[in-house]
């Protein structure tokens, strides 16, 4: 028997959410073959048997969210995949090594299996100081069970039980009903509904927070002349779509302006650590795409290495698997600065959060046509947006911060026939 | 208080306990008009004179037995042992004749004396100028074991050696004497015999330690707090008698126990210590007491990368900490 457990689908991802068994008990499964289906909050993700033979039991249905390392699924080793030393003994003719002798009261264990027969054990066996514990805390079994072990396989240890006590006496009451209780009493019954947290609104707010509570934020805007861009646009968006087959939006050239604001302010491009501002080689952008419920923002990497052309493509191709649910790991990560684009709806200041750990996430917001005032005090109609930049003031300052933007708005205000698409 | 290294405050114990009593003098290899291989006495002989300060042959059953004779006839002597490799020739001398010297004769003679020894490896000094001979002569009811880590201890527990009336085996960490610098504070400062200190206070875990370990002890454990791991360090500084309630109060706090020596593992001072916290304060512990010792082997080996291998040091310490944290 080996045991399936909940894999690290990417570096800060801690549970997934079991959308779709493949296979029921009693199946037959190939080594790496697929299994179940798996939601995280960043993408969804097929996970392949770790060996051949048949699905014996389904540990978590499908809709629960369980943590990475919980067992969902146990596979029985199928006696052709991985040859029990029964079955040389059948043959009887192959000489049989000396080591193998002492197999069959072992039963082939898989490592698997080894692993979570060793944590078992060590999950019961309590250390003197542990159970001193649970007896001057009068701590039940059914409690000692909801404990998760820290220590090796899964060990329960003195730091556990003293955390487990430290977090049980913190209500008055000491009663955990009673707690959830009041928690879940509505104002006025009947009034309100609770929408469940889906995995994705679980990730956003957990970084959102992180966010605001690490980064000491700060904004600036810059209003940037776009009426060459748009005429430019204008002018090769249809002979653009079709030679290429995608739209030529302004994301694309935005980020194109962006990367070389970047270049021109690369403490822009770069995190924040207690050991010293880390200054990323590559630059990175994470081009935020909002999806049926919630927001993802996937990464066009090396974006300094491409054209426009090349930024358009990889930015409609990142959003198209973004709204098909299609997004691997590598395409979420590794983002080293935030291009955001509430202008679509209409917004004209935006003040967005900063993905740690970026330092910076940029607006663009709406193009609108305004009267403005042009050199030799002529006034003419132009096309203008607001670039709104969020910056974390642990890594750069103000002046930096302006710097970049007037580096983004200059690239975006010079824009001709000459800049090259290619 | 000023900063002094381990050997300056060996040095400035002898000097003031000389001073403050004439029947204290120095007896050894080398000691007067060189000052010591180590330099340990250097200056002495000028000051006091041949007659304090002796040039002894290289006998060392000669060294101990002047010490325990003129011991017995009221004098406090401090024998050196130029390196603690050396001491076997004065085996029978310290073991059969000073350790036993109160009780043969029902406490009517006491032996006031203190032998000096460098001891411990990790200076190329190979196999006769590196090993640890705490456990065997811990094991000899009636001698006293020091073995101080910082030069106030080294100092203060010297001064305490040269007063007490039985003889005290005075162990100096040669690696110490020129690397570990410490305050050591004006005026007498004596350190008592049969006292542990906790030189870092901490609640996840304890390390136990004495000598040359306490300094990378008390590196090991800055390491450890930056992961998030509290780590108390006991330095025993007196090996016997040795403090028991304080190994206790240690190990009931963390419930935890790593302790590191140097010396061999088998029958070691971590053995002793391990054995203390298992008969009196097993139901505190949350782990095995673990050890980190030097391998059994004869002695340590004078190839560098050999010599590495022998001696426990922070990255060994560390490592094994972190699986008694993690445990």
């Amino acid at each position: 028997m080996a045991s399936v457990k909940m894999p690290q689908l990417g570096e800060s991802i801690t549970e997934g959410t079991i959308s779709k068994w493949l296979k029921q008990p009693g199946d037959q499964v190939k080594k790496y073959e697929g299994l179940v289906e798996v939601i995280t909050d960043k993408v969804n993700a097929e996970i392949p048997a770790p060996l051949a033979g048949v699905l014996k039991e389904i540990k978590v249905k499908e809709g629960t969210t369980v943590t990475v390392g919980t067992e969902i699924a146990v596979i029985e080793e199928s006696v052709a995949a991985a040859p029990t030393p029964t079955i040389p003994r059948e043959r009887g003719r192959e000489p049989q090594p000396v080591a193998q002798e002492s197999a069959p009261a072992v039963a082939a264990p898989m490592p698997g299996e080894a692993l979570g027969g060793g944590s078992t054990e060590s999950r019961t066996r309590l250390s003197p100081a542990v159970r001193a514990l649970i007896e001057e805390h009068h701590i039940t079994d059914a409690e000692l069970g909801r404990i998760q072990g820290s220590g090796v396989g899964g060990r329960i240890s003195k730091k556990d039980i003293e955390d487990f006590v430290g977090r049980r006496a913190q209500p008055v009451a000491a009663n955990g009903e009673q707690r959830q209780a009041v928690a879940e009493a509505p104002a006025v019954p009947g009034a309100e509904t609770t929408v469940p947290l889906t995995p994705m609104r679980r990730a956003i707010a957990s970084n959102m927070l992180k966010s605001k509570q690490t980064i000491p934020h700060a904004w600036t805007v810059a209003e940037v002349d776009m009426t060459n861009v748009v005429r430019f646009r204008q002018q090769v968006k249809d002979s653009f779509k079709q030679r290429e087959g995608v739209d030529l939006t302004f994301v694309p050239i935005i980020v194109k302006a962006v990367v070389e604001g970047l270049k021109a302010v690369p403490v822009l491009n770069a995190s924040w650590s207690d050991d010293g501002v880390v200054l990323h080689k590559d630059i990175n952008i994470g081009v935020a795409v909002s999806v049926e419920d919630g927001l993802i923002v996937p990464v066009v990497h090396q974006a300094d290495r491409m054209s426009i052309a090349g930024l358009a493509k990889s930015i409609d191709d990142l959003a198209r698997r973004a709204r098909a649910t299609k997004l691997t790991i590598p395409d979420v990560q590794a983002a080293t600065f935030t291009v955001n684009n509430p202008g679509t709806f209409g917004t004209i200041l935006s003040y967005s959060i900063i993905a740690p750990p970026q330092a910076g996430i940029l607006a663009m917001d709406a193009i609108v046509k305004r009267p403005v005032v042009l050199d030799g005090d002529a006034i003419a109609i132009r096309s203008m947006m607001n670039l709104c930049l969020s910056f974390d003031h642990r890594v750069l300052d103000g002046v930096s911060a302006a710097r970049f933007l007037q580096g983004v708005r200059r690239w975006l205000e010079g824009f001709s026939e000459q800049v090259p698409l290619y | 208080m000023a900063v002094k290294t381990y050997i300056e405050a060996i040095r400035e114990g002898m000097d003031e306990e000389m001073a403050r009593d004439p029947s204290v003098f120095l007896i050894g290899e080398d000691v007067g008009q060189r000052g010591g291989v180590f330099l340990a006495s250097d200056g002495l002989y000028k000051k006091y004179g041949e007659d304090r300060v002796i040039d002894s042959p290289l006998a060392e059953s000669c060294i101990v037995g002047v010490a325990i004779g003129a011991a017995v006839n009221g004098m406090r002597p401090i024998a050196e042992i130029q390196f603690a490799d050396f001491i076997a020739p004065a085996m029978n001398q310290i073991i059969e004749e000073a350790a036993r010297f109160c009780y043969r004769t029902a406490g009517d003679f006491n032996l006031p004396m203190v032998i000096r020894a460098p001891w411990g490896g990790g200076v190329h000094g190979a196999l006769y100028h590196s090993q640890s001979i705490e456990a065997t002569f811990s094991h000899i009811p009636g001698l006293k074991v020091v073995a101080p880590g910082t030069p106030a201890d080294a100092k203060g527990l010297l001064k305490a050696a040269v007063r007490d009336p039985d003889p005290v085996l005075f162990l100096e960490h040669k690696r110490a004497y020129r690397l570990v610098k410490g305050e050591v504070p004006d005026g007498d400062g004596v350190v008592p015999i049969g006292k542990a200190e906790i030189k870092r206070e901490g609640k996840d875990l304890s390390l136990i330690a004495y000598g040359l370990m306490l300094t990378y002890c008390l590196e090991v454990a800055e390491k450890l707090a930056a992961d998030g791991v509290s780590a108390e360090v006991l330095d025993l500084r007196t090996i016997k008698p040795i403090d028991q309630a304080a190994i206790l109060a240690t190990a009931k706090k963390t419930g935890k126990v790593l302790v590191v020596h140097e010396d061999n593992r088998f029958a070691g001072i971590a053995a002793e210590v391990s054995a203390i916290i298992m008969e009196n304060a097993f139901d505190a512990l949350d782990a095995p007491v673990m050890r980190l010792t030097g391998p059994d082997v004869p002695a340590m080996p004078f190839n560098h990368v050999l010599e590495d291998a022998f001696m426990p040091n922070a990255e060994k310490i560390l490592a094994k900490a972190k699986e008694l944290a993690a445990y």
